[in-house]
Protein backbone atom coordinates (compact mmCIF):
# COMPACT_ATOMS: atom_id res chain seq x y z
CA UNK A 1 0.00 0.00 0.00
CA UNK A 2 2.79 2.47 1.17
CA UNK A 3 4.63 1.58 -2.58
CA UNK A 4 0.86 2.16 -4.35
CA UNK A 5 1.21 5.64 -2.48
CA UNK A 6 4.88 6.71 -3.26
CA UNK A 7 4.03 6.19 -7.06
CA UNK A 8 0.85 8.51 -7.03
CA UNK A 9 3.42 11.29 -5.49
CA UNK A 10 6.09 10.63 -7.96
CA UNK A 11 3.59 11.01 -10.71
CA UNK A 12 2.71 14.11 -9.37
CA UNK A 13 6.04 15.74 -9.26
CA UNK A 14 7.15 14.49 -12.17
CA UNK A 15 4.01 16.13 -13.49
CA UNK A 16 4.11 19.04 -12.10
CA UNK A 17 7.04 20.88 -14.12
CA UNK A 18 5.39 20.45 -17.12
CA UNK A 19 3.89 23.65 -17.81
CA UNK A 20 1.36 23.70 -20.63
CA UNK A 21 -0.97 26.54 -21.70
CA UNK A 22 -4.41 25.08 -23.54
CA UNK A 23 -6.93 26.48 -24.82
CA UNK A 24 -10.21 24.46 -25.94
CA UNK A 25 -13.31 25.69 -28.53
CA UNK A 26 -12.83 28.85 -27.43
CA UNK A 27 -14.80 31.78 -28.54
CA UNK A 28 -15.44 35.67 -28.87
CA UNK A 29 -17.94 37.84 -29.67
CA UNK A 30 -17.04 41.85 -29.79
CA UNK A 31 -19.97 44.06 -29.89
CA UNK A 32 -22.58 42.40 -32.40
CA UNK A 33 -19.32 40.49 -34.12
CA UNK A 34 -17.92 37.19 -34.13
CA UNK A 35 -13.80 37.23 -34.05
CA UNK A 36 -13.43 33.42 -33.63
CA UNK A 37 -14.76 30.47 -32.71
CA UNK A 38 -13.94 26.89 -31.37
CA UNK A 39 -10.57 27.90 -31.55
CA UNK A 40 -7.56 25.53 -29.82
CA UNK A 41 -4.44 26.07 -28.97
CA UNK A 42 -2.00 24.30 -26.64
CA UNK A 43 1.61 25.41 -26.16
CA UNK A 44 4.22 23.49 -23.59
CA UNK A 45 7.68 24.68 -21.74
CA UNK A 46 10.09 26.34 -24.16
CA UNK A 47 7.59 27.24 -27.14
CA UNK A 48 6.83 30.29 -28.32
CA UNK A 49 3.46 30.67 -30.10
CA UNK A 50 3.16 33.68 -32.68
CA UNK A 51 -0.06 35.08 -33.49
CA UNK A 52 -0.40 36.86 -36.46
CA UNK A 53 -3.37 38.46 -38.35
CA UNK A 54 -4.74 41.68 -40.11
CA UNK A 55 -5.77 44.45 -37.52
CA UNK A 56 -9.02 44.15 -36.01
CA UNK A 57 -9.00 40.03 -36.22
CA UNK A 58 -9.44 39.66 -32.84
CA UNK A 59 -5.23 38.98 -31.48
CA UNK A 60 -5.58 41.13 -28.86
CA UNK A 61 -9.03 39.67 -27.53
CA UNK A 62 -7.27 36.51 -27.93
CA UNK A 63 -4.37 37.31 -25.32
CA UNK A 64 -7.11 38.89 -22.91
CA UNK A 65 -8.85 35.93 -23.41
CA UNK A 66 -5.93 33.60 -22.38
CA UNK A 67 -4.79 35.85 -19.76
CA UNK A 68 -8.31 36.26 -17.55
CA UNK A 69 -9.13 39.37 -18.06
CA UNK A 70 -12.40 38.78 -20.34
CA UNK A 71 -14.39 35.86 -20.09
CA UNK A 72 -14.74 33.68 -23.53
CA UNK A 73 -18.42 33.28 -25.47
CA UNK A 74 -17.79 29.57 -24.50
CA UNK A 75 -14.64 27.29 -24.27
CA UNK A 76 -12.14 27.10 -21.36
CA UNK A 77 -8.58 27.68 -20.52
CA UNK A 78 -6.35 25.52 -19.25
CA UNK A 79 -2.89 25.45 -17.10
CA UNK A 80 -1.34 22.71 -16.50
CA UNK A 81 -4.34 20.69 -16.92
CA UNK A 82 -6.63 22.64 -14.49
CA UNK A 83 -9.02 25.60 -15.61
CA UNK A 84 -7.62 28.77 -14.94
CA UNK A 85 -10.71 30.67 -14.30
CA UNK A 86 -11.35 28.50 -10.63
CA UNK A 87 -7.77 29.22 -9.34
CA UNK A 88 -6.93 32.48 -10.67
CA UNK A 89 -4.60 33.73 -8.64
CA UNK A 90 -2.68 30.67 -8.62
CA UNK A 91 -2.55 30.86 -12.75
CA UNK A 92 -1.16 34.56 -12.16
CA UNK A 93 1.33 34.31 -9.82
CA UNK A 94 3.08 32.28 -13.27
CA UNK A 95 1.48 34.68 -15.55
CA UNK A 96 2.92 38.78 -17.00
CA UNK A 97 0.87 40.09 -19.48
CA UNK A 98 1.84 43.24 -20.99
CA UNK A 99 -0.89 45.30 -23.33
CA UNK A 100 -0.85 48.30 -25.64
CA UNK A 101 -0.67 50.39 -22.97
CA UNK A 102 2.58 50.30 -20.39
CA UNK A 103 0.60 50.84 -16.89
CA UNK A 104 3.70 52.48 -15.75
CA UNK A 105 2.48 55.08 -13.47
CA UNK A 106 3.86 58.59 -15.21
CA UNK A 107 4.91 60.04 -12.00
CA UNK A 108 7.12 57.54 -10.07
CA UNK A 109 10.44 56.15 -11.55
CA UNK A 110 11.84 53.67 -13.49
CA UNK A 111 13.10 52.23 -10.50
CA UNK A 112 9.44 53.03 -8.02
CA UNK A 113 7.77 51.42 -10.97
CA UNK A 114 9.82 48.29 -10.83
CA UNK A 115 9.76 47.99 -7.02
CA UNK A 116 6.36 48.72 -6.48
CA UNK A 117 5.11 46.08 -8.76
CA UNK A 118 7.22 43.48 -7.60
CA UNK A 119 5.68 44.52 -4.19
CA UNK A 120 2.47 44.24 -5.45
CA UNK A 121 2.84 40.53 -7.01
CA UNK A 122 4.96 39.80 -4.06
CA UNK A 123 8.45 39.27 -5.21
CA UNK A 124 11.63 39.95 -3.49
CA UNK A 125 12.89 42.53 -5.68
CA UNK A 126 16.01 43.90 -4.03
CA UNK A 127 17.19 47.98 -5.38
CA UNK A 128 20.46 46.41 -6.74
CA UNK A 129 18.70 43.90 -8.47
CA UNK A 130 16.02 46.21 -9.63
CA UNK A 131 19.03 48.56 -10.94
CA UNK A 132 20.75 46.06 -12.93
CA UNK A 133 17.75 45.04 -14.72
CA UNK A 134 16.92 48.57 -15.84
CA UNK A 135 20.69 48.73 -16.41
CA UNK A 136 20.82 45.51 -18.98
CA UNK A 137 18.21 47.74 -21.14
CA UNK A 138 19.98 50.79 -21.33
CA UNK A 139 18.60 52.93 -18.68
CA UNK A 140 21.92 53.69 -16.83
CA UNK A 141 21.32 57.22 -15.32
CA UNK A 142 17.90 57.45 -16.49
CA UNK A 143 16.63 55.15 -13.24
CA UNK A 144 15.73 57.99 -11.05
CA UNK A 145 14.07 59.98 -13.49
CA UNK A 146 9.63 60.12 -13.87
CA UNK A 147 9.07 57.83 -16.34
CA UNK A 148 6.96 61.04 -18.54
CA UNK A 149 10.60 62.40 -19.19
CA UNK A 150 11.52 58.74 -20.89
CA UNK A 151 10.18 58.42 -24.46
CA UNK A 152 8.00 55.53 -26.09
CA UNK A 153 10.64 53.39 -26.48
CA UNK A 154 12.55 53.75 -23.40
CA UNK A 155 8.90 52.70 -21.27
CA UNK A 156 9.02 50.16 -23.62
CA UNK A 157 12.50 48.94 -21.72
CA UNK A 158 11.57 49.63 -18.39
CA UNK A 159 8.58 46.64 -19.34
CA UNK A 160 11.40 44.40 -20.73
CA UNK A 161 13.46 45.03 -16.80
CA UNK A 162 10.08 44.24 -15.36
CA UNK A 163 9.56 40.95 -17.85
CA UNK A 164 13.21 39.77 -16.54
CA UNK A 165 12.31 40.63 -12.68
CA UNK A 166 8.53 39.08 -12.53
CA UNK A 167 9.70 35.70 -12.65
CA UNK A 168 6.51 34.84 -14.37
CA UNK A 169 6.44 31.02 -16.83
CA UNK A 170 3.84 32.44 -18.90
CA UNK A 171 4.52 35.43 -20.74
CA UNK A 172 1.58 37.30 -23.04
CA UNK A 173 2.47 40.03 -24.76
CA UNK A 174 0.69 42.19 -27.39
CA UNK A 175 2.73 44.03 -29.67
CA UNK A 176 5.94 43.97 -27.64
CA UNK A 177 8.34 45.15 -30.47
CA UNK A 178 6.48 48.19 -31.11
CA UNK A 179 8.59 51.37 -30.19
CA UNK A 180 11.47 50.15 -30.42
CA UNK A 181 14.73 50.56 -32.12
CA UNK A 182 16.76 48.12 -33.74
CA UNK A 183 19.00 47.53 -30.71
CA UNK A 184 16.61 47.64 -28.12
CA UNK A 185 14.33 44.60 -30.62
CA UNK A 186 17.62 42.42 -30.63
CA UNK A 187 17.68 42.82 -26.82
CA UNK A 188 14.29 42.10 -26.14
CA UNK A 189 14.29 39.05 -28.77
CA UNK A 190 17.12 37.47 -27.00
CA UNK A 191 14.98 38.19 -23.69
CA UNK A 192 12.38 36.20 -25.47
CA UNK A 193 14.93 32.96 -26.20
CA UNK A 194 16.61 33.23 -23.00
CA UNK A 195 13.46 33.22 -21.47
CA UNK A 196 12.39 29.95 -23.51
CA UNK A 197 15.14 28.68 -22.85
CA UNK A 198 15.12 28.84 -18.97
CA UNK A 199 11.56 26.58 -19.87
CA UNK A 200 9.27 29.18 -20.19
CA UNK A 201 6.27 29.90 -22.44
CA UNK A 202 5.83 32.92 -24.46
CA UNK A 203 2.59 33.73 -26.72
CA UNK A 204 2.86 37.17 -28.39
CA UNK A 205 1.91 39.47 -31.25
CA UNK A 206 3.81 40.99 -33.97
CA UNK A 207 3.43 42.82 -37.21
CA UNK A 208 7.16 41.99 -37.71
CA UNK A 209 8.64 38.42 -38.06
CA UNK A 210 10.65 37.01 -35.38
CA UNK A 211 13.90 35.15 -35.29
CA UNK A 212 13.83 32.62 -32.42
CA UNK A 213 14.25 28.86 -33.37
CA UNK A 214 11.04 27.65 -31.26
CA UNK A 215 8.56 29.90 -32.74
CA UNK A 216 5.24 28.46 -34.19
CA UNK A 217 2.81 30.68 -35.70
CA UNK A 218 -0.77 30.92 -35.49
CA UNK A 219 -2.75 32.77 -38.36
CA UNK A 220 -6.07 34.63 -37.45
CA UNK B 1 -1.65 41.79 3.91
CA UNK B 2 1.85 42.72 2.70
CA UNK B 3 0.05 43.51 -0.97
CA UNK B 4 -2.59 45.78 0.71
CA UNK B 5 0.10 47.97 2.37
CA UNK B 6 2.06 48.32 -1.04
CA UNK B 7 -1.12 49.29 -2.37
CA UNK B 8 -1.58 52.32 0.24
CA UNK B 9 2.10 52.72 -0.04
CA UNK B 10 2.00 52.91 -3.93
CA UNK B 11 -0.99 55.66 -4.04
CA UNK B 12 0.38 57.63 -1.00
CA UNK B 13 3.15 57.76 -3.02
CA UNK B 14 1.57 58.86 -6.05
CA UNK B 15 -0.25 61.79 -4.43
CA UNK B 16 3.06 63.25 -2.85
CA UNK B 17 4.22 63.49 -6.43
CA UNK B 18 0.87 65.36 -7.57
CA UNK B 19 -0.22 66.93 -4.82
CA UNK B 20 -2.07 69.66 -6.83
CA UNK B 21 -5.29 67.31 -7.13
CA UNK B 22 -5.40 66.40 -3.14
CA UNK B 23 -5.38 70.42 -2.16
CA UNK B 24 -7.97 71.58 -4.19
CA UNK B 25 -10.43 69.37 -2.72
CA UNK B 26 -9.24 70.43 0.70
CA UNK B 27 -8.36 74.14 -0.25
CA UNK B 28 -12.81 73.67 -1.38
CA UNK B 29 -13.75 72.35 2.00
CA UNK B 30 -11.88 75.27 3.94
CA UNK B 31 -13.32 78.37 1.40
CA UNK B 32 -16.62 76.54 1.00
CA UNK B 33 -17.03 76.75 4.51
CA UNK B 34 -15.31 79.84 5.48
CA UNK B 35 -17.88 81.54 2.77
CA UNK B 36 -21.21 80.80 5.45
CA UNK B 37 -19.56 82.68 8.05
CA UNK B 38 -18.95 85.62 5.87
CA UNK B 39 -22.04 85.54 3.94
CA UNK B 40 -24.38 85.50 6.98
CA UNK B 41 -22.70 88.02 9.86
CA UNK B 42 -21.75 87.28 12.76
CA UNK B 43 -25.18 85.92 14.19
CA UNK B 44 -23.12 83.65 16.67
CA UNK B 45 -26.51 81.57 17.35
CA UNK B 46 -27.67 80.78 13.51
CA UNK B 47 -23.69 79.95 12.66
CA UNK B 48 -23.91 77.23 15.76
CA UNK B 49 -26.86 75.92 14.72
CA UNK B 50 -26.11 75.71 10.94
CA UNK B 51 -22.74 74.62 11.65
CA UNK B 52 -22.71 70.64 11.60
CA UNK B 53 -25.10 70.92 8.59
CA UNK B 54 -22.63 72.78 6.21
CA UNK B 55 -19.59 71.04 7.72
CA UNK B 56 -20.79 67.79 6.37
CA UNK B 57 -22.22 69.06 3.39
CA UNK B 58 -18.99 70.65 2.70
CA UNK B 59 -16.85 67.55 3.56
CA UNK B 60 -19.33 65.36 0.98
CA UNK B 61 -18.44 67.67 -1.52
CA UNK B 62 -14.97 67.66 -1.24
CA UNK B 63 -14.90 63.96 -1.32
CA UNK B 64 -17.06 63.70 -4.06
CA UNK B 65 -13.97 66.00 -5.52
CA UNK B 66 -11.44 63.48 -4.88
CA UNK B 67 -13.40 60.31 -6.12
CA UNK B 68 -12.94 60.30 -9.64
CA UNK B 69 -9.39 60.06 -8.81
CA UNK B 70 -9.38 56.90 -6.82
CA UNK B 71 -9.98 54.52 -10.46
CA UNK B 72 -9.86 56.76 -13.43
CA UNK B 73 -5.51 57.16 -13.61
CA UNK B 74 -5.27 53.38 -12.96
CA UNK B 75 -7.76 52.80 -15.61
CA UNK B 76 -6.57 55.01 -18.24
CA UNK B 77 -2.81 53.72 -17.75
CA UNK B 78 -3.65 50.21 -17.80
CA UNK B 79 -2.25 49.42 -14.27
CA UNK B 80 -6.24 48.07 -13.37
CA UNK B 81 -5.45 45.16 -15.54
CA UNK B 82 -2.16 44.60 -14.53
CA UNK B 83 -3.58 44.92 -10.48
CA UNK B 84 -5.78 42.10 -11.81
CA UNK B 85 -3.82 40.27 -12.97
CA UNK B 86 -1.68 39.71 -9.74
CA UNK B 87 -1.97 37.08 -7.78
CA UNK B 88 -3.18 38.88 -5.47
CA UNK B 89 -6.94 39.25 -5.05
CA UNK B 90 -8.54 42.09 -6.25
CA UNK B 91 -10.81 42.85 -2.65
CA UNK B 92 -7.51 43.57 -0.91
CA UNK B 93 -6.10 45.85 -3.75
CA UNK B 94 -9.52 47.71 -4.01
CA UNK B 95 -9.30 47.82 0.07
CA UNK B 96 -6.12 49.50 -0.29
CA UNK B 97 -6.99 51.82 -2.56
CA UNK B 98 -9.96 52.86 -0.63
CA UNK B 99 -7.90 53.10 2.63
CA UNK B 100 -5.16 55.86 0.68
CA UNK B 101 -8.33 57.43 -0.66
CA UNK B 102 -9.80 57.95 2.75
CA UNK B 103 -5.85 58.79 4.48
CA UNK B 104 -5.58 61.49 1.83
CA UNK B 105 -9.47 63.19 1.34
CA UNK B 106 -11.16 61.94 4.36
CA UNK B 107 -8.40 62.13 7.30
CA UNK B 108 -7.56 65.49 6.50
CA UNK B 109 -11.06 67.15 6.79
CA UNK B 110 -11.06 65.52 10.30
CA UNK B 111 -8.07 67.30 11.28
CA UNK B 112 -9.33 70.88 9.47
CA UNK B 113 -12.59 70.23 11.16
CA UNK B 114 -11.90 71.88 14.64
CA UNK B 115 -9.97 74.72 12.69
CA UNK B 116 -12.78 75.61 10.79
CA UNK B 117 -15.32 74.78 13.64
CA UNK B 118 -14.31 77.82 15.64
CA UNK B 119 -15.45 80.44 12.77
CA UNK B 120 -18.84 79.49 13.43
CA UNK B 121 -18.53 79.68 17.13
CA UNK B 122 -18.86 76.26 18.21
CA UNK B 123 -17.49 75.40 21.54
CA UNK B 124 -15.48 72.49 22.55
CA UNK B 125 -17.79 69.74 23.17
CA UNK B 126 -19.21 70.36 19.85
CA UNK B 127 -15.65 70.31 18.08
CA UNK B 128 -15.06 66.77 19.65
CA UNK B 129 -18.19 65.45 18.55
CA UNK B 130 -17.99 66.71 15.03
CA UNK B 131 -14.06 65.33 14.61
CA UNK B 132 -15.69 62.08 16.28
CA UNK B 133 -18.96 62.03 13.74
CA UNK B 134 -16.70 62.42 11.02
CA UNK B 135 -13.52 60.10 12.05
CA UNK B 136 -16.54 57.67 11.76
CA UNK B 137 -18.30 59.15 8.74
CA UNK B 138 -15.88 59.97 6.52
CA UNK B 139 -14.73 56.22 5.98
CA UNK B 140 -18.21 55.78 5.05
CA UNK B 141 -18.15 58.45 2.26
CA UNK B 142 -15.09 57.04 0.74
CA UNK B 143 -16.47 53.15 0.65
CA UNK B 144 -19.54 54.09 -0.61
CA UNK B 145 -17.63 56.61 -3.08
CA UNK B 146 -15.34 53.50 -4.73
CA UNK B 147 -18.54 52.02 -6.09
CA UNK B 148 -19.57 55.39 -7.77
CA UNK B 149 -15.89 55.19 -8.93
CA UNK B 150 -15.79 51.97 -10.27
CA UNK B 151 -18.99 51.96 -11.91
CA UNK B 152 -18.99 55.09 -13.79
CA UNK B 153 -15.19 53.86 -15.07
CA UNK B 154 -14.91 54.44 -18.82
CA UNK B 155 -17.84 56.46 -18.66
CA UNK B 156 -18.09 59.66 -20.84
CA UNK B 157 -19.11 62.47 -17.97
CA UNK B 158 -18.75 60.46 -15.55
CA UNK B 159 -17.84 62.57 -12.78
CA UNK B 160 -21.22 63.95 -13.25
CA UNK B 161 -22.94 60.62 -13.37
CA UNK B 162 -21.14 59.75 -10.33
CA UNK B 163 -22.04 62.79 -8.19
CA UNK B 164 -25.81 61.82 -9.28
CA UNK B 165 -25.12 58.18 -8.62
CA UNK B 166 -23.24 59.02 -4.98
CA UNK B 167 -24.71 62.03 -3.06
CA UNK B 168 -28.06 59.89 -2.47
CA UNK B 169 -26.26 57.16 -1.10
CA UNK B 170 -24.55 59.83 1.27
CA UNK B 171 -27.68 60.69 3.06
CA UNK B 172 -27.60 58.85 6.02
CA UNK B 173 -24.48 59.22 6.92
CA UNK B 174 -24.90 63.49 6.88
CA UNK B 175 -28.60 62.84 8.59
CA UNK B 176 -26.50 61.09 11.43
CA UNK B 177 -23.33 62.67 11.44
CA UNK B 178 -24.73 66.06 11.50
CA UNK B 179 -27.63 64.97 13.76
CA UNK B 180 -25.00 64.12 16.80
CA UNK B 181 -23.40 67.80 16.39
CA UNK B 182 -26.99 69.33 16.75
CA UNK B 183 -28.08 66.81 19.49
CA UNK B 184 -25.23 67.33 21.36
CA UNK B 185 -25.18 71.04 21.02
CA UNK B 186 -28.47 71.12 22.44
CA UNK B 187 -27.92 68.67 25.25
CA UNK B 188 -29.58 65.38 24.23
CA UNK B 189 -27.74 62.21 24.24
CA UNK B 190 -25.56 61.60 20.70
CA UNK B 191 -24.67 58.42 22.03
CA UNK B 192 -27.60 56.52 19.19
CA UNK B 193 -26.09 58.82 16.26
CA UNK B 194 -22.48 57.19 17.06
CA UNK B 195 -23.90 53.83 17.12
CA UNK B 196 -25.57 54.49 13.54
CA UNK B 197 -22.57 55.97 12.46
CA UNK B 198 -20.74 52.96 13.59
CA UNK B 199 -22.96 50.33 12.28
CA UNK B 200 -22.85 51.98 8.61
CA UNK B 201 -19.11 51.62 8.97
CA UNK B 202 -19.00 48.30 10.01
CA UNK B 203 -21.51 47.41 7.08
CA UNK B 204 -19.86 49.49 4.78
CA UNK B 205 -16.23 47.53 5.35
CA UNK B 206 -18.07 44.79 5.36
CA UNK B 207 -19.59 44.53 1.65
CA UNK B 208 -18.30 47.48 -0.11
CA UNK B 209 -14.89 46.44 -0.98
CA UNK B 210 -16.36 43.56 -2.65
CA UNK B 211 -18.84 45.11 -4.44
CA UNK B 212 -16.30 47.75 -5.58
CA UNK B 213 -14.08 45.26 -6.97
CA UNK B 214 -16.62 43.52 -8.73
CA UNK B 215 -17.54 46.66 -10.17
CA UNK B 216 -13.70 47.26 -11.12
CA UNK B 217 -13.62 43.39 -12.47
CA UNK B 218 -16.98 44.23 -14.70
CA UNK B 219 -14.97 48.07 -16.14
CA UNK B 220 -11.48 46.38 -17.55
CA UNK B 221 -13.38 43.46 -19.06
Amino acid sequence: MPQALMTVDTYFSLKKPLLVLEARGLACIRGERLLFQNLNLKISAGECLHIRGENGVGKTSLLRLLTGLSKPESGEVFWNGAVTSKEPAHYHRELLFLGHRDALKEDLTALENLRLYAALDTIKLSEDKALAALWRFGLRGREHLPVNCLSAGQKRRVLMARMLTRQAKLWILDEPFNALDVHAMGALQGLIAEHLEQGGLVILTSHQEINLSQVRVLDL
Amino acid sequence: MSALLAMIHRDLLLVMRRKSEVLTALFFFVVVTSLFPLGIGADTALLRKIAPGVLWVAALLSTLLGLQRMFAADYQDGSLEQLALSPQPMVLLVTGKIIAHWMVCGLPLVLLAPVIGIQFGLDVSSLTVLMATLLLGTPVLSLVGSIGAALTLGVRGGSVLLSLLILPLYIPVLIFGAGAVYANSVGLDATGHFSLLGALLILALAFIPWVSSAAVKIAIE
